[in-house]
């Protein structure tokens, strides 16, 4: 087979965030007519890199060729202008816009503006690859795969011969992911250059010719399909075990505490986020949650402290104190506080929904506790001497206890969200990505908060995304994929790449549909 | 969006959202861009008068504290103003765009003037006055509830609503003055109870606004003390930084948004009750004159402070006096006062970007390639 | 009667032309997403500038020439109040002020400029007295030649100046550019979703700018047919009264669409005189059909709100400053 010419070689790509390093020297090369998946985990710069192809970044270090030629792309114009189109993960359309009107948005074509012919236009590419899509349907009525294909639409309306897709089959139910991948493998037959961004193992094999692992930052390696296994892509992907010495006690005599039942949940748009989920949460162990990015962690944690509507299903907390159970489901936070259940919840949107930027420590600590007694007025005393405690044990970094919250970094703000969930004693501790973003050192104070914790007879839901962490801090790791569970393993025993396949392979009930 | 794009297409200015300012360096901006404004407008009174603007502004000095009769109308003004900017505060700490206080006080006024109107002459003083108190706080509480159901309920555009609302009020005064003007033919109500004096708010010392001015006070003190200490005026506060927190912590948002409108209403219902009778004793479209959008501008100014109101209304007052006395020294028109207030706002609510953006100013560098 | 409804329709198209300037300039100002709630001291302004630009001209003393007697004072009109809306632009865009504090801070400004200037433009200037510039007026009411031979039809909807009929034709216009180019996309896009325009590579800044100040000479066009036309070339203190809100009534009556506002300015114009053609009817009930354009864009509010169609809603980013972060 004669090599294909290349359509994009980088050579060497760095680019730091603050103190972040996203990307270090990475190398790759994309051919005309061919799909090349780049795979790695959340967060090992997969986004980062396509963005600086896209123009949306700059990169520190290093150098673009395309068409072997070496270019500087400065903005997602430019990249237009080399017939680069990037889809990104959160579509960028104007609701009320019809789906014609989307494509040419912005656009500086000479003559006369006519929606009819963009119509037409739009109607013949449509009909080249497939595509099913009526260009006059406004953009709020869509689906999010119709969606998609605008997207998709506008980038090939704008000439783009490289097309790079980000994480595309995240959104799609299993027959559109299907038609997609019909689409593109038409697109490389065309002689389009496509990459696609995914953490999807099985689409990586099903799909591309190609594969470029990335991890942490760093270039892994490259390898042809047909040379793959599932296995070997999640060696590459997760690594070789990182020993971490997260201490790690023995259960002490764990009881149940909270048993869910076969929960199901909807979002807005009617789809289901969370089925047939059911496991239980013991006193004195920390179970482990993990996935990919939007999985249906944060559903399942909001469903459990009450702020996600609960199609059906049982959430049973089993209380200590009376030994009875409660069923949970379908209560109002504050319904569930007045049961005397002591639930903390860590949410992943710390200043958005745990904490208020803007206010002060102080204020920031009985966010959950003001309403205790039947005065009309706030009580400060206690919260202060909390903040007060929490600044001296955490170690948290600030002016004053009356310093607004958003003014600290961010392991900081974490230290104060973490330590006013542990104060308010509780029997059951949620936490959803807890060191995202933070340091070594905060990341270990938090880790070791929710060991004390669970030593101290409470049920701790730990999700998180590092999955060395996972393993040496859980007892238990229960994986979730699509919603679903894919597996509750001991953390004792199982490894990385058992973790990894849960998490990223798609179930052949799913693929059968 | 990012810092690439940012170089592409702004080489030499750079603007980036300010972390924190000190309190000193905030205040300094604020009395620069007064002083800015005070020199634009004297430039501006040279060119239309050929006036000396020394002399000028020491007139306005003149207007507003010239005698005890003149510092008295001050406070008045300033106590007013200040009321219907305490009203609007606790709804825009919750980020709701109420600007309906207009129609809301006026909606007091009327509720007040029929109270007078149709029981002064029957009630008992100390009967009389409670009533009137309590149904013109009831009206305008009503009032500002609606537009605040409607957004729980449907999230219908509270600035828009409670814009709408104002003429609402206005022509529902028109309508009723057209029952009650006196004399007949006239179109105003004329000094209602002029001879009984009935439920005419008492002199306090012999000072007709002592009364006005020492309520005034005290809901000052009491909003200060309903935002900063109270639980309702915590969970305001929540909801307007963050409904997903409010959600978090299990708020019921609908509730806290009626409650709070209700609140702003019946304040300002206060200050109607105290604009008819305590002050003007009679009613007319024009009784609120505009404080309801002043008080809007006031209340954000201050950044929703109760105390630093009392120093903007003050400032807002002695403008309008001030320029009053100058029209009236000039043989001006009174209508200078809006053009000085106008141009002191534009000031104000400009240098506020200088305390929450950071400007920088930096040299074009090419970047090298690497 | 016939005579009577002919008299009335007219009269309501004339009461409703102020407000289709002001509403049509309010839309455009909206479309991108800015709620300039300086409108009604914008249209202030437009009629002031247009009398201040009269008055010099007719007191220049030379002989008056009646295409300058309408040159003058309109582009006097188109000045003053793209300024004030330049103003507008400058605190909300550029410093990305509050837009509702910024549109209040403009109506008392440009409120106070029109009624200090109204009435002390004589005594400042001149030998004092009030000002009445009936000779520009004259130009501006100028209608057809031959309406008079055109019976009833010609009374009724051709005795107009040729401002009604621009108010229109502006109108249409604007419709037409919101509906039908790239700008007016473009424009739209700017008003639902900046951050999406912005990375489909349209100016938004740009964007806002032109369309709040194109906005607001529009509406200052409004205070000009006032002046100008309607009062004949006086000024009256307070004279131009609520209509800049009645204007933004109108925007939200006519569900951001231009094309609505032609037929409900004229719906508004009517319910502000119908008293007048009712027999019988007391000044009471004058009053509250005042109210009802005001009750009317009130139900149309809340129904579109339980309605949502997304069709009717504000421009969605309206009211907000756009400001794009950098990482």
């Amino acid at each position: 087979m004669a090599e294909k010419p290349v359509a994009i070689e980088l050579k060497n790509i760095s680019k730091t965030f603050g103190s972040v390093v996203a990307n270090h020297r990475v190398s790759l090369m994309v051919h005309e007519g061919e799909i090349l998946s780049v795979l790695g985990e959340n967060g090992s710069g997969k986004t980062t890199l396509m963005n600086m192809i896209a123009g949306i970044y700059y990169p520190d270090e290093g150098q673009i060729f395309v068409r072997e030629k070496e270019v500087s792309i400065r903005s997602p114009k430019d990249a237009f202008d080399l017939k680069i189109g990037m889809i990104h993960q959160h579509f960028k359309l104007v609701d009320v816009l019809s789906a014609a009107e989307n494509i040419v948005l912005g656009l500086k074509e000479k003559g006369r503006y006519d929606l009819e012919k963009v119509t037409e236009e739009v109607r013949r590419i449509s009909a080249k690859y497939n595509f099913d899509i009526d260009p006059k349907k406004k953009v709020y009525e869509m689906s999010v795969s119709e969606k998609q294909t605008i997207e998709i639409i506008k980038v090939l309306y704008r000439g783009a011969e490289i097309l790079i897709l980000d994480e595309p089959t995240a959104v799609l139910t299993p027959q559109e992911t299907r038609k997609l991948f019909a689409i593109l493998r038409k697109m490389r037959d065309d002689g389009k250059a496509i990459v696609i961004i995914t953490h999807k193992l099985n689409e990586v094999l099903e799909l591309s010719d190609r594969v470029a692992v990335l991890r942490k930052g760093e270039y892994v390696g490259t390898i042809d399909t047909a040379e793959a296994t599932e296995s070997i892509l999640a060696e590459m992907m997760v690594g070789k075990k990182v020993t971490l010495n997260i201490g790690r006690s023995e259960p002490n005599s764990p009881q149940d505490r909270l048993t869910v039942c076969d929960i199901h949940c909807m979002n807005r748009e009617g789809i289901e986020v969370l089925s047939d989920i059911s496991f239980t949460a013991r006193a004195g162990e920390i179970l482990g949650i993990a996935g990919i990015a939007g999985s249906g962690q944060r559903e399942l944690l909001e469903a459990i402290a009450g702020l996600q509507y609960v199609d059906h299903g049982q959430i049973l907390y089993h209380d200590p104190k009376t030994g009875k159970d409660e069923d949970l489901c379908r209560k109002k936070p504050m319904q569930i506080r007045e049961l005397g259940v002591r639930l903390s919840f860590v949410p992943e949107d710390r200043l958005g929904m745990g904490l208020v930027g803007n206010m002060d420590i102080i204020d920031n600590m009985m966010l959950r506790s003001y309403r205790k007694g039947h005065s009309f007025f706030l009580k400060r005393k206690d919260p202060r001497t909390l903040a007060q405690q929490i600044i001296e044990q955490l170690q948290v970094v600030t002016p004053s206890a009356t310093t607004p919250v958003r003014r600290l970094s961010g392991g900081n703000v974490q230290k104060v969200l973490v330590g006013r969930e542990i104060a308010s004693s509780p029997t059951v501790i949620m936490a959803a990505y807890p060191a995202r973003g933070l340091d070594v050192n905060s990341s270990y104070t938090i880790y070791n908060l929710l060991n004390q914790q669970k030593e101290r007879g409470v049920a701790v839901i730990f999700v998180g995304e590092d999955l060395d962490v996972l393993v040496e801090l859980c007892d238990r790791i229960m994986v979730l994929n699509g919603g679903r569970i894919t597996g509750i393993l001991d953390a004792r025993k199982t490894t990385k790449e058992e973790i990894g396949l849960l998490m990223t392979k798609t179930e052949e009930r799913a693929v059968n549909e | 969006m990012n810092k690439e794009m940012k170089q592409h297409h702004e080489q030499h200015l750079r603007i980036s959202k300010r972390d924190h300012m000190v309190f000193w360096k905030s205040w300094l901006i604020h009395v620069t861009a007064i002083l800015l404004a005070l020199l634009v407008c004297a430039f501006i009174i040279v060119l239309i008068t050929g006036y000396n603007p020394l002399e000028v502004y020491s007139s306005m000095w003149e207007g507003t504290f010239g005698s005890a009769r003149k510092v008295w109308l001050t406070m008045q003004e300033t106590a007013m103003l200040l009321c219907i900017s305490l009203a609007v505060t606790p709804a825009y700490k919750m980020r709701f765009w109420n600007i309906g206080a207009e129609g809301q006080t006026l909606i007091g006024c009327l509720a007040t003037a029929a109270c007078m109107i149709y029981f002064g002459n029957r009630m008992p003083v100390y009967l009389l006055i409670p009533v009137m108190f309590l149904a013109s706080m009831a009206a305008s509480a009503i009032w500002a509830m609606i537009p605040a159901v409607c957004r729980a309920k449907w999230g219908t555009n509270e600035t828009l609503f409670t814009l709408m609302m104002n003429y609402v009020a206005t022509q529902l005064v028109s309508y009723f003055i057209t029952f009650w003007e006196n004399p007949v033919g006239s179109n105003s109500v004329g000094i209602i109870n002029s001879i009984s004096k009935g439920g005419w708010l008492p002199e306090l010392f012999g000072q007709k606004y002592l009364l006005n001015i020492i309520i005034v006070a005290i809901l000052t003190v009491l909003m200060f003390v309903y935002l900063r200490y109270s639980k309702q005026g915590y969970e305001l506060t929540v909801v307007g930084e963050s409904e997903n927190t409010a959600r978090y912590i299990g708020l019921n948002i609908k509730k806290v948004i009626i409650r709070t409108l209700v609140i702003s209403g019946a304040l300002c219902g206060v200050a109607g009750f105290m604009l008819v009778a305590g002050t003007d004793h009679t009613i007319s479209t024009d009784t609120v004159g505009g404080m309801g959008f002043t008080a809007i501008m006031i209340s954000w100014l201050a950044k929703f402070n109760p105390i630093v109101m009392v120093l903007a209304s003050f400032l807002l007052t002695f403008l309008s006096r001030g320029a009053g006395e100058i029209a009236t020294a000039l043989r001006l028109n009174q209508s200078v006062s809006d053009i000085l207030t106008g141009i002191i706002l534009f000031f104000i609510i400009g240098c506020e970007f200088f305390i929450q953006y950071k400007v920088s100013f930096r040299f074009h560098k090419k970047e090298v390639k690497g | 009667m016939i005579d009577i409804i002919a008299t009335f329709i007219k009269q309501a198209i004339i009461q409703g032309i102020p407000l289709l300037y002001g509403s049509t300039g309010e839309i455009i100002t909206e479309k991108s997403g800015n709620l300039n709630l300086g409108i009604p001291g914008i249209m202030y302004i437009g009629g002031i500038s247009s009398v201040i630009g009269a008055y010099f001209y007719e007191s220049s003393g030379v002989d008056l020439n009646p295409v300058l007697c309408v040159v003058i004072p309109f582009f006097s009109a188109l000045f003053g109040s793209m300024l004030m809306a330049l103003i507008y632009s400058f605190l909300t865009i550029t410093l990305r002020a509050n837009q509702n504090v910024t549109g209040l801070a403009l109506t008392t400004f440009g409120v106070g400029i029109g009624n200090f200037f109204g009435g002390s433009l004589s005594s400042l200037f001149g030998e004092g007295g009030s000002i009445s510039l009936i000779r520009t007026g004259e130009c501006f009411k100028a209608t057809f030649p031959f309406v008079e031979n055109l019976g009833l039809f010609g009374k009724t909807f051709l005795s107009f100046g040729f401002l009604a009929y621009l108010s229109i034709v502006i109108a249409l216009v604007a419709s037409w550019i919101l509906n039908h180019t790239r700008v007016g996309l473009n424009l739209r896009a700017v008003g639902e979703n900046p951050a999406t325009a912005d990375a489909a590579g349209i100016n938004v800044t740009r964007y806002k700018y032109l369309a709040t100040c194109i906005g607001g000479g529009i509406a200052g066009l409004g205070g000009l047919y006032f002046i100008m036309d309607y009062i004949g070339g006086a000024w009256t203190n307070g004279g131009f009264g609520d209509r800049g809100w009645l204007a933004i009534a109108l925007v939200i009556f006519a569900l951001w669409k231009p094309k609505h506002s032609i037929l409900g300015s004229i719906l508004f114009g009517g319910l502000f005189i119908v008293y007048l053609y009712i027999p019988g009817l007391s000044r009471s009930s004058q009053e509250i059909f005042k109210m009802l354009p005001y009750l009317v864009t009130i139900l149309v509010l809340v129904l579109i709100s339980i309605r949502r169609r997304r069709e009717d809603q504000p421009p969605a980013s309206l009211g907000l400053s756009y400001f794009r972060e950098e990482r």
